[in-house]
């Protein structure tokens, strides 16, 4: 049975299709790269996985339940945690803090506060982030408040974790080290969806790429058919070898 | 050794607040009426600002809904009046207030922003009219009279009532929950993604603050006596509050608590000053307040503090 599971997803902004007659499968322990051109319908995708919207029409399945229609809290404490495109830490409140609520509210069962501190800092030494545990989530660079998400994310102890461009706006240094941390979560036996315009860190790391394009899915293959497809380079990856990136 | 301290740290955390509730538990014997009842009506503004920080200080949802919380337990107070005893009174008007602002929390705690304030507003006109209507149609009455209590009496159930919500604030305050709230006020979507139910807890504190309202209300109203729908429904009593609090500042708990301290004082100081203007001198203290103080009193205090303790240590070292 594949972990996460979804039918027909569609959804309209107006009479704009932003993710339309989507089915996919992904399964457990798996690595998912999620790849398209900017206002594809990657994070729209996302944001129905988490039920932050929900289809119409089209069903979505986690661990052979239907999930469509449930409250994102109830998501993620079924096991779905996600981070955000435009980060979203809770910028007054110190980064243990910040990871704090994922352990105690979001894990299931909640942790008391004491444990979830206990928890939160064993998160934060995995993240690298002990140094700051301390120090308002607001006032971190771009690259530790995306690793901050990501703990958060993890303290939930979720079974899937979407990371929607945790890279962008990173330097190749930072990459590395994002790249890195990717590979531990899933040595952690998590299952990852990932939306990312960084092709290393996508062929690299996942198992797996399905293409979107204007809301419907363009393809879907190992990193080595992708990369070989013609119809991906034509919308997609050439465009991006035509910008230089 | 460590938990010897910890304990050691709590008790003296808690001496501060037990010898100030011991101190006003005895003032009565010393204090003149006229001060017993400027401290009791302190102590009710004190209630109103900390009973409406805790809830719309960390989520950030200004509710302007105090003086119908406030109204509802006056309300219960002059209806059930001579039928149960006062302790069971007080306990019914708060939630009374708690069970209204549950529904009203479901109603509403969608809206955002300035939707939300327009809204907890409105609520305050319409239940004015609405027991205007009722009075006048159903009951035939225009107001209604209130046994009294003496003013010991009140000032006691005041204070009662003002150190069960210190109490509550504070534990809320250090909870998980608390920090829900926070996380609510700064990325409600995150927080839901976090795991929180966002909708709950949003709805059960704000009912839980408009419960102490409620119930200082139902005290108030055996000092009044008197009371029509216009007295009980006030839209001052939502404003007031609001603005105490803010200029107290709403980082800490005892913001509000001086910010209602200073302003009933200076109410008092005013209305007995300039009985025609006081009204407008006191607005235009708070704006200039407000706008000049953006953290509040206790703000400037701390930034002062910090500087000061800076340049104390830069002092030394150079
Ligand atoms: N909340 C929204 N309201 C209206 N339109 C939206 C909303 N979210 C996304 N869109 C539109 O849907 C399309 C897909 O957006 P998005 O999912 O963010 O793309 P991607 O993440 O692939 O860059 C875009 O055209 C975007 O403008
Ligand atoms: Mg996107």
């Amino acid at each position: 049975m594949a972990l996460l599971k979804g039918e027909k997803v569609t959804r309209y902004f107006g009479g704009l299709a932003a993710v339309f007659d989507v089915s996919f499968e992904v399964q457990q322990g798996e690595a998912l790269g999620l790849i398209g051109p900017n206002g594809a319908g990657k994070t729209t995708l996302f944001n129905l996985i988490s039920a932050a919207l929900t289809p119409r029409p089209g069903a979505i399945y986690f661990k052979g339940r239907k999930i469509t229609g449930l409250s994102p809290y109830r998501i993620c404490r079924m096991g779905v945690a996600r981070t955000f495109q435009t980060v979203k830490v809770f910028p007054d409140l110190p980064v243990l803090t910040n990871v704090m609520l994922g352990a105690s509210f979001g894990a299931s069962p909640g942790l008391s506060w004491g444990d979830a501190a206990e928890e939160a800092s064993e998160i934060l030494e995995f993240v690298e982030l002990s140094a700051v545990r301390d120090t308002p989530a607001g006032e971190l660079t771009l690259a530790n408040q995306k690793r901050l998400e990501v703990a958060r994310a993890l303290a939930t102890r979720p079974d899937l974790l979407l990371l929607d461009e945790i890279m962008e706006g990173l330097n190749p240094t930072e990459i590395a080290r994002s790249m890195e941390l990717i590979r531990s979560i899933r040595g952690r036996g998590v299952t990852i969806i990932m939306i990312e315009h960084v092709m290393k860190a996508i062929m690299n790391l996942c198992d797996r790429i399905m293409v979107l394009h204007h809301g419907s899915k363009l393809a879907e293959g190992t990193p080595g058919e992708i990369a070989a497809s013609d119809e991906v380079i034509r919308v997609y990856l050439g465009e991006r070898a035509h910008a230089g990136s | 050794m460590n938990g010897r301290i910890t304990t050691l740290n709590r008790l003296q955390r808690g001496i501060v607040p037990l010898v100030l509730l011991a101190v006003f538990a005895l003032s009565p014997l010393v204090l003149k009426q006229y001060a017993l009842i400027l401290l009791t009506n302190t102590f009710m503004y004190i209630i109103l600002a900390v009973s409406w920080s805790m809830f719309s200080g960390p989520t950030g949802y200004i509710s302007l809904a105090p003086a119908a919380f406030f109204g509802a337990g006056v309300y219960t107070s002059a209806v059930l009046g001579f039928a149960l005893p006062f302790p069971l009174i007080v306990i019914t008007g708060g939630l009374a207030s708690f069970c209204m602002a549950f529904l009203v929390g479901a109603l509403t705690l969608r809206l955002r922003g300035i939707y939300f304030v327009m809204f907890t507003f409105g609520l305050v006109e319409l239940l004015l009219n609405f027991v205007l209507w009722w009075e006048v149609t159903v009951t035939g009455t225009t107001g209604r009279v209130v046994p009294p209590l003496g003013n010991t009496t009140v000032f006691y159930f005041m204070l009662a009532i003002l150190a069960c919500l210190l109490l509550t604030a504070f534990r809320l305050k250090h909870s998980k929950y608390g920090f829900a709230l926070q996380s609510i006020g700064q990325g409600e979507e995150a927080a839901a993604h976090t795991g929180i139910h966002v909708t709950a807890l949003k709805m059960n504190t704000f009912a839980l603050s408009a419960f102490f309202m409620g119930a200082a209300g139902v005290v108030m109203a055996t000092r009044w006596t008197y009371i029509d729908p216009r007295i009980a429904f006030n839209p001052t009593l939502s404003f007031l509050p609001v603005l105490m609090a803010i200029f107290g500042g709403l980082g800490q708990l005892y913001g509000p608590i001086i910010g209602a301290a200073i302003f009933t004082y200076l109410e008092e100081f005013l209305i007995t000053r300039f009985p025609y203007h006081y009204m407008l001198i006191f607005g235009i203290t708070m704006v200039i307040a407000i706008r000049y103080l953006p953290d509040g009193l206790v703000g400037l205090v701390q930034k002062a503090w910090k500087q000061w303790s800076r340049r104390k240590h830069g002092a030394a070292q150079g």
